[in-house]
């Protein structure tokens, strides 16, 4: 036995790998998120060591531009509260004439904050972890922005913690629209792994009529993403395959590559 | 080869796969994540039993799978692959010589992630690659041979620090001591 304990270690492994690899798809990501939890008393560590530059600065910083910045904050605050009322009136009157038209009415966006905590390890994947699961009301394939625009989606949701799969993976390929006067619509898919703030926009018509600069949304076709969450303005386009049809790359507003807190919307409302 | 020095390596590895995801300044200034269980693996294999091998192979595997998007599993035979080799002819490698831990750092770093892909793209999953992808591979060649004689040189001090050593018996016998009284002299 203890001669040939090598062979038994090879095979040993091997069976294991091949058991694991052939779990049933729930099952085994249910085992993933149990392996992954082993992790969850080091999350806290690594939220605290991604602070931690920024509270250094903060102490750092004087008393005199804190306040300096309290005040635009507040005056931002102010005016954003007019901006709602403004919304807020907005959207009654649209709910009103939806009810008239006979459509269903729209609900506001319910967002939940999560910070991000862990990065993906393998650099053929653009995943991150954010510390928020299913109790707060997260589920699989929510959407995922920040102020500047669409970020992803999740992938998998644990109780406390979520997967979300951020643009440019080629697992997360996204119905975009361009404003421009035809509206034309494209598909969202991944440039290359080195550079994460410009993605392809492929499978625009061969007419469409596509300029450096346009706004970049989300259609809502495809069922995960609402329509309207900006994503990126592009940067510039082609006519690909002897002009069967339009590709353009697009310059993301969200910084993917430094994302710390991130809004999940917990309630998409799809067309 | 004792039990302190398998719960090293495999805390090691806990914790390595933990860093790669927490910190991502590597892959912000090189555009790449360098993985270092490559490097455990080789320490492990050129130092500690079988088992412990295989096991570095299946949890490490199983850690970092946990953290990524890769289906879960996948890590354990490219890291295995590397392993189980060195292991069977450590006895034939220069395990004390820095630059004989480089090159196999840096092979095993090379090995392991082309091996995972391979599988990922034989398991008809479409992970991101490009041309970029080359320059990844170079910074995690790299990162691991430069990782490989900290790694020897981290586990043998703790080792040596904390670690059992056997007493070394001396050439001084007492019955054999010469005794000279004030006679003698």
């Amino acid at each position: 036995m203890s001669r040939n304990k090598h062979y038994v270690a090879l095979g040993s492994v091997t069976l294991a790998t091949l058991l694991v690899l052939n779990l049933p798809s729930q099952a085994a990501s249910r085992l993933k998120m149990g392996v992954g939890s082993l992790f969850l008393p080091l999350f806290a560590l690594a939220g605290s060591a991604q602070q931690l530059p920024g509270k250094a600065i903060d102490a750092a910083l004087p008393r005199s531009q804190l306040l300096k910045e309290i005040e635009n904050l507040r005056q931002e605050n102010q005016q954003l509260k007019v901006q709602q009322l403004q919304a807020n009136a907005a959207l009654q009157e649209n709910n009103s004439l939806r009810t008239q038209v006979g459509w269903a009415q729209q609900q506001p966006w319910k967002l939940e904050a999560s910070q991000v905590v862990l990065r993906d390890p393998a650099n053929w994947w653009r995943t991150i972890w954010i510390d928020k699961g299913t109790r707060n009301g997260i589920r699989d394939n929510c959407p995922v922005l920040t102020s500047d625009g669409l970020v992803g989606r999740v992938s998998s949701a644990g109780t406390y913690r979520s997967q979300v799969i951020l643009l440019g993976d080629p697992n997360c390929r996204v119905s975009a629209r361009v404003t421009n006067p035809a509206h034309d619509i494209g598909i969202l898919t991944a440039s290359g792994p080195l550079d994460n703030s410009l993605l392809n926009l492929t499978y625009l018509s061969s007419s469409a009529v596509v300029k450096s600069g346009q706004q970049v949304t989300t259609s809502g076709a495809g069922g995960i993403f609402p329509a309207g969450i900006p994503i990126g303005q592009i940067a510039d386009a082609e006519k690909k395959e002897f002009g069967l049809y339009t590709e353009a790359r697009v310059k993301l507003s969200a910084n993917l590559g430094a994302l710390k807190e991130v809004w999940v919307l917990t309630n998409p409302q799809l067309p | 080869m004792n039990v302190f020095n398998s719960i090293l390596i495999l805390a090691a590895a806990f914790l390595a796969v933990f860093a790669e995801a927490a910190f991502s300044f590597p892959h912000r200034l090189l555009g790449a994540q360098i993985d270092l269980l490559p490097a455990l693996m080789i320490y492990a294999a050129l130092n500690l039993d079988i088992f412990t091998v295989s096991l570095l192979a299946v949890l490490g595997g199983l850690w970092f799978d946990s953290l990524s998007a890769n289906p879960f599993g996948i890590s354990i035979l490219p890291l295995y692959a590397i392993g189980f080799p060195i292991w069977w002819k450590r006895d034939l490698l220069l395990r004390e010589l820095p630059f004989a831990q480089v090159i196999l750092g840096a092979t095993a770093s090379a090995i392991v992630p082309a091996l995972t892909v391979l599988l990922l793209l034989t398991g008809s999953h479409e992970p991101l690659l490009g041309w970029g992808s080359l320059w990844q591979w170079i910074v995690m060649t790299a990162g691991g041979a430069l990782a490989t004689p900290i790694i020897f040189g981290l586990f043998d001090w703790c080792n040596h620090t904390f670690g059992y050593q056997p007493l070394v018996q001396t050439a001084f016998r007492p019955d054999r001591e010469i005794r000279r009284d004030k006679k003698a002299k």
